[in-house]
């Protein structure tokens, strides 16, 4: 295939689109599949051939529309009618409803507004539009367009530049300047160069790579595509958790279709440019998404991080220069090379350009998949996109930034989310994760939920992570069971300060944030339950069920 | 040459040289623990954790390499506290009891919290029931006073070059273990080198029945010294 050629199945492709005067988008993410949306998908195909409205209408599987709690989630276009719990029954009503008699069916429409349209879907822009499992529908959507332009009219030089200039800073947690990162690569002598795509992504409650990669895997090919152009790499790896089956097999079929229409292997779209990429999956590990220790994976080693420097960046992959990106970075690149750098900056806060991608989870009224401009406040994501608190009960508080994020009050609620913002308070940007907590729950409870994950996932490599950490938890165990004293919260203050000190890698280093946070803003808490043994929640001090027996 | 300060004091050390040695060499102790050298360093216990000034992060000084005009602090106050708690945590991770340990006298961890006034562990002991494989003919694994500095595998793997050593499990529960998990007698890899006790740092591998007094030879140690430096 050739460049010109994509233009033409762009053109054909709307054409195709366009001669459906309906589209019935079934959102087929894990968590409406769970609600049985391949059984919805199949009854509308059922339905529309019963109303002889096969011509007329298409239906498509597609990624995330974002709206988690009301699946499975059906969106109709022209128009963006979006139902929500649908179920087979009512397939056929909406069917003859919406589509013959041109009347929706306004009681089972999404009617939080306000989830949408706080929200900037730029990565997002193709969830729930288009068929993750139709290369076709991406290129309609000027899919590889950006690739396109990259090696019809740029150098490898200008596109760093061009990510450079849009301040467009690493997502995966820790907010390095992408176009630094590249390069830094670019510039390594040695080679081969490596990319590697990072989507480990295991905190619990956290799903918006996973989504991501469900709903547009294109756009993370793409952007691969284009920092291996940019930084000299000729094989990139996708690194991606073993329990993720369904985004494993959106990926692959993506990769042999993209391969199939040569954009991938050995030369692409008819240039001498040549990059081929792998799947890897992960073993089961939180650490595996750190840096190096996804490295070490890659190599078939124990995942273990290593001291930096070296960096991956000049001493990577078999000791070779790699570039290592979280995918939804890397989905941010091809809008920057087809706009512009200085229009990607202009969204966002001058520190912090584009937009970030949350799992909005807790006691929310509206879960699900959101994406907001840096720079929202989190009052604006948990009360206008999250629409307040489940179940009219209060706010307590928001962890943001997955289990080794912090637990924020409503007091910095209007805290803007950016990266140097949320770390001032002792939160983290993190994976995206953010967990609304409402006046139900402890907060001596949580911090020891997030310890113990964190013990838990621990490598064991350095000591303050491995045995800081697992005293930690006993010192919560005993909090939580009765038997603490009031020293013990100074134990955990120094503890906890030296974990973060003194760990080797990203996970201890953060680890403690939801103790810290904890300790800073609700400290009385830990004082009732060490001088008056209560739990205002009610969810500690419970006798085990061995205790009650006897 | 590198120009850097240790301490305040200004020392000049080859480029790419490790903080570590380079202290080491202009005699500035840094206490490690898993660190041993001819041995791929490690990184793990963050004993030798010191001050980079301009930076608010800790460095190990065992991988960090020297750079110009670098300023670096090895013994403040906080890192003093935190080296203090780096042998707490050591110590109440797993049973070590000094009086019955063959390593007593011998022990690098016991020496190290001697030497940096570790008097008590602020910590409740954790009194471990791990694995002990005696099945060797003569090496004995204690697991449960094991500090995981992998000394024992690093050597096995860099210097003996066989590899039957390395880790199994996560985070505290961390275990070294022989082959594929084997008893140490069903290892095939094993060549009974007995360079894994003479590395360990405590008296988690010995030689059954010889005090580590007996068993602990300095050359073994120049030797693997010699190996790498020959490479």
């Amino acid at each position: 295939m050739k460049l010109v050629d994509l233009q033409t199945i762009a053109e054909n492709e709307v054409d195709f689109q366009r001669s459906y005067k309906h589209r019935i988008n079934v959102c087929s993410s894990s968590g409406c599949i769970l609600f049985g949306a391949l059984k919805i998908l199949k009854a509308f195909k059922d339905a529309v051939k019963e109303f002889g409205l096969e011509k007329e209408c298409k239906v498509a599987r597609t990624g995330c529309i974002g709206t988690c709690s009301v699946g499975p989630a059906v969106l109709i276009e022209p128009g963006d009618y979006l139902y929500q719990n649908v179920s087979t029954e009512k397939v056929r009503e909406i069917v003859r409803d919406h589509i013959v008699l041109g009347l929706p069916i306004k009681e089972m429409l999404y009617k939080n507004e306000s989830f949408f349209k706080k929200q900037k879907r730029l990565v997002l822009k193709n969830a729930g539009k288009i068929d993750p499992h139709r290369i076709q529908d991406y290129i309609a959507m000027g899919g590889y367009s950006a690739l396109v332009k990259c090696l019809a009219t740029m150098t490898p030089q200008g596109v760093i530049c061009e990510v450079t200039s849009s301040g467009l800073r690493g997502r995966g947690g820790a907010g390095f300047p992408t176009g630094q990162k590249w390069s830094l690569v670019a510039r390594a002598h040695s080679s081969p160069k490596y990319i590697v795509a990072n989507l480990d992504e295991g905190d619990p409650g956290v799903f918006a790579n996973r989504t991501l990669a469900e709903a547009d895997p294109h756009a993370i090919l793409e952007g691969m595509l284009i920092a291996a152009y940019a930084i000299g790499a000729e094989k990139g790896y996708l690194y991606i958790r073993a329990e993720y089956p369904l985004a494993i097999q959106t990926l692959q079929k993506a990769i042999a279709q993209a391969r199939s229409m040569s954009l991938l292997g050995d030369s692409i779209l008819e240039t001498p440019f040549k990059f081929n990429v792998e799947l890897r999956l992960g073993a089961g590990a939180f650490i595996a998404g750190e840096e190096t220790a996804i490295l070490a994976s890659i190599e078939g080693k124990r995942a273990m991080p290593k001291p930096r420097p070296p960096y991956p960046a000049t001493y990577g992959l078999w000791g070779k220069p790699t570039l290592i990106q979280n995918v939804e970075t890397l989905a941010n690149i091809p809008m920057i090379v087809l706009n512009g750098g200085l229009w990607f900056s202009k969204t966002g806060t001058t520190e912090c350009t584009g937009t970030k991608c949350f799992s909005l989870t807790g006691n929310i009224n509206n879960p699900g998949l959101i994406e907001v401009s840096m720079g929202t406040t989190l009052r604006e994501v948990v009360f206008d996109i999250g629409g307040g608190v489940q179940n009219e009960r209060n706010f307590k508080a928001v962890l943001v930034g997955g289990p080794s994020g912090g637990c924020l009050p409503e007091a910095l609620l209007d805290q803007p989310i950016d990266y140097e913002s949320l770390k001032s308070v002792g939160a983290i940007m993190g994976s995206g994760g953010i967990v609304v907590l409402d006046d139900g729950s402890c907060m001596v409870d949580t911090a020891k939920f997030f310890t113990e994950f964190c013990v838990e996932e621990s490598c064991g490599k350095c000591t303050p992570c491995r045995a800081g950490l697992a005293r930690v938890k006993e010192i919560f165990e005993a909090i939580t069971k009765g038997s603490a004293r009031l020293e013990d919260i100074t134990t955990l203050e120094k503890v906890s300060a030296y974990i973060m000190d003194a760990s080797l890698c990203g996970l201890g280093q953060t680890a403690p944030n939801p103790v810290i946070t904890t300790l800073r803003y609700f400290k009385n808490e830990y004082l009732q339950h060490i001088t008056e043994k209560t739990c205002q929640a009610g969810k500690c001090f419970k006798k085990e069920e061995g205790e009650q027996k006897q | 040459m590198v120009n850097l300060k240790i301490d305040g004091i200004e020392v000049e050390v080859p480029k790419d040289t490790m903080i570590l040695k380079a202290a080491k060499d202009n005699r500035i102790d840094i206490p490690t623990l898993c660190n041993l050298e001819g041995l791929i360093s490690y990184g793990g216990c963050r004993l030798c954790l010191v001050e980079i000034s301009g930076s608010s992060k800790l460095f190990p000084a065992c991988t960090t390499p020297v750079s110009p005009g670098m300023e670096i602090t090895t013994n403040s106050n906080k890192l003093k506290e935190y080296r203090k708690m780096t042998i707490q945590l050591l110590l109440s991770e797993r049973t070590h009891i000094c009086s019955v340990c063959v390593a007593n006298d011998h022990c690098e961890l016991q020496s190290l919290a001697n030497q940096l006034g570790v008097d008590h562990t602020i910590f409740e002991r954790n009194w471990t029931k791990e694995e002990i494989d005696s099945t060797h003919d003569f090496l004995v694994i204690d697991r449960n006073r094991c500090i995981l500095c992998t000394r024992c595998i690093r050597v096995c793997d860099e210097i003996e070059g066989v590899h039957t050593l390395d880790l199994r499990l996560r985070g505290k529960d961390a275990q070294i273990i022989m082959d594929m998990d084997n008893q140490w007698i069903n290892s095939c890899s094993c060549t009974s080198c007995r360079k894994c006790s003479n590395v360990c740092p405590v008296g988690a591998i010995y030689i059954e029945g010889e005090p580590v007094s007996h068993t602990k030879k300095k050359d073994i140690v120049e030797f693997i010294k010699t190996r790498r430096n020959r490479k």
